[in-house]
């Protein structure tokens, strides 16, 4: 039987506020156990949460990215269980008015199609604190420095229907909120987190299957393999004639296995009501309006302008757009080689993001700024030196040196443009290989083309890749056919 | 009776509060009378009325994003019965 996923994401945003959602208490991340956590915070009786102005702020932000209506009333809910992290027994958040509605997002598919993917809505909540299951004297450690952390909870629509697409979406949803500013988006301290509703149905059938859901996923490739994992559970489970029961799962990425989380049933019911602690939310049009005006350029309109500015390609747009301080980086190379954009873009996204890659480091911490390697390829387009000795010297940036120009002087790499220079290569290369000029005027013209590539080879070699290549090959061609 | 006696045990478990087995029929009955006296109020029209999420009529009030708390870690801690490291320790929660 043939079998279709479907899925729909729970993405928490951790917002990147300085005080908590509803007290004065300091949200930076790693400070010692409970230094960051007030009588608010602990829930002690007597207190009263005052909302913080900048997470509505943000969640508006989001709001509008996302094309979502922004709904100019809304309210906050209770939600009840205990647990010892959750120091009131429930979290504030927005059950029956949430702050955003129905809004979407494009995702990028393999086959450089777009999907609209819709979020059903984001509604605005508090973190709960961190319960640390080590053995402290037979007892758990609760740290209570993330309670209150303002969160935004941003839920799709079941309409992806692949881990693949799942990933997709999730990337855009984080290129969306650092390009916004309102979260950090760090999977790993916990900024952003996921949980997965996954279920499957044989294809063609309209109701959807069982759905369990996988929480608090913390990477993008544990999404993917949760997900693929989930899914195979499932198809198996089925095809072997058992059923998928609802249930909460937690993926173990050692065992790459999905296993249910130990709760009790009746742990689903939260018994929501309005929180009477907290007054219903207004705001007007002026407010929205100001904040749109407020939005920085987003990944989607920075990929046009790139591509009409600058005649880039839609690919390379789109991968120079992944993230606002990538983009900087670029347009900052363009300004300081003034040369062809397409020349930064191939270097940005080849040469660049490559050693990035291979040096497990990112943009902001990259070895070589874009005004080095700007003064680089400014090099390079005024024919200082060829694209392969750049590399040497992009290597040499890499490795702390100074200026492209520096390098250059320095390794006297400057590249030889003299014609009798060249000349005198072309002659004694030609020389020293009299059977190889023998049987390159003997061969056809098919041969001669791999042959007279032996020659250019033997050339650069003997200039150490300095000689100009086209009048290489134009100075070689001559003495060769005459 | 809106509720049975198995409905009020659950509530019990969710809130965590113990209740003796031969209480049960007396909550059942009590709280089933309370239910049943709110349950007059669905008997008023509500077509042109807007919910009330509060009964105050005002809106929420927003605070600057101002760090305005300090650390009073060792203070709020003499409150609870143990702690290591800074942290609250608790009966373990997961085995």
């Amino acid at each position: 039987m043939n079998w279709e996923t479907v899925i729909g994401l729970e993405v928490h945003v951790q917002l990147a506020t300085k005080s908590k959602i509803f007290s004065g208490s300091s949200t930076t991340f790693g400070a010692e156990a409970n230094t960051q956590a007030s009588l608010i915070d602990l829930g002690m009786p007597g207190t009263l949460p005052v909302f913080n102005e900048e997470a509505l702020r943000m969640a508006v932000k989001f709001g509008l990215a996302s094309h979502s209506s922004i709904n100019h009333r809304s309210a906050f809910d209770r939600k009840n269980y205990f647990y010892p992290d959750l120091p009131k027994g429930y979290q504030t958040t927005q059950l029956h008015e949430a702050i955003v509605n129905h809004g979407y997002v494009d995702i990028p598919l393999e086959n450089n199609e777009y999907k609209r993917i819709n979020v059903l809505r984001a509604h605005l909540e508090e973190d709960a604190g961190k319960s640390l299951h080590e053995d402290f004297q037979g007892h758990s450690g609760i740290d209570l420095n993330r309670a209150g952390t303002p969160l935004i909870e941003i839920v799709s629509e079941p309409e992806l229907s692949n881990a693949k697409e799942a990933v997709a979406y999730l990337r855009i949803i984080h290129t969306l909120i650092r390009y916004l500013g309102i979260s950090d988006g760090n999977m790993a301290e916990g900024s952003m987190r996921c949980d997965a509703n996954v279920s499957v149905r044989p294809v063609g059938q309209k109701e959807l299957g069982t759905r369990t859901e996988i929480k608090n996923i913390n990477s993008f490739r544990f999404v993917e393999r949760a997900i693929n994992t989930e899914v195979e559970r499932q198809i198996d489970l089925i095809e072997s004639g058992g059923r998928v029961i609802q249930a909460t799962r937690l993926y173990d990425s050692i065992k790459n296995e999905t296993r249910p989380m130990r709760s009790k049933e009746e742990a689903n019911d939260y018994r929501y009501f309005p929180c009477p602690d907290l007054l219903p939310i207004e705001i007007d049009d002026a407010y929205i309006e100001a904040v749109r005006d407020s939005l920085p350029e987003l990944p989607d309109q920075k990929a046009t302008r790139f591509q009409k500015d600058y005649q880039l390609s839609a690919y390379d747009a789109e991968v120079l757009v992944v993230s606002r301080e990538l983009a900087d980086y670029f347009e900052r190379c363009v300004q300081t080689s003034k040369a062809d954009a397409k020349l930064c873009a191939n270097w940005v996204t080849g040469t660049l993001l490559g050693a990035l890659n291979k040096g497990a480091t990112d943009i902001e911490q990259s070895p070589v700024s874009a005004e080095k390697l700007g003064g680089l390829i400014a090099r390079i387009a005024d024919s200082t030196i060829s694209g392969k000795i750049a590399k040497t010297v992009f290597d040499a940036l890499w490795d702390g040196a100074n200026s492209a120009d520096e390098v250059i002087e320095k390794e006297g790499l400057r590249q030889v443009t003299d014609s009798s220079a060249i000349q005198g290569l072309v002659n004694e290369v030609v020389d020293q290989n009299p059977e190889q000029v023998e049987s390159y005027r003997a061969a056809d013209e098919k041969k001669r083309k791999k042959m007279f590539g032996f020659f250019v080879g033997q050339i650069m070699k003997a200039s150490k890749g300095k000689a100009n290549p086209q009048q290489v090959n134009q100075l070689l061609l001559e003495k060769l056919e005459k | 009776m809106p509720l049975d006696e198995n409905q009020v045990n659950n509530i019990a478990q969710l809130a965590h509060i113990e209740i003796n087995p031969e209480d049960i029929s007396h909550y059942t009955r009590d709280i089933s009378n309370i239910l049943d006296m709110v349950k007059q109020l669905e008997q008023a029209s509500t077509t042109d009325i807007e919910p009330l999420s509060n009964p105050l009529e005002q809106i929420q009030r927003l605070r600057a994003d101002v760090v305005t708390e300090s650390n009073q870690r060792d203070k709020l801690q003499e409150n609870a019965p143990l702690t290591e490291k800074g942290l609250f320790l608790v009966p373990k929660v997961i085995e």
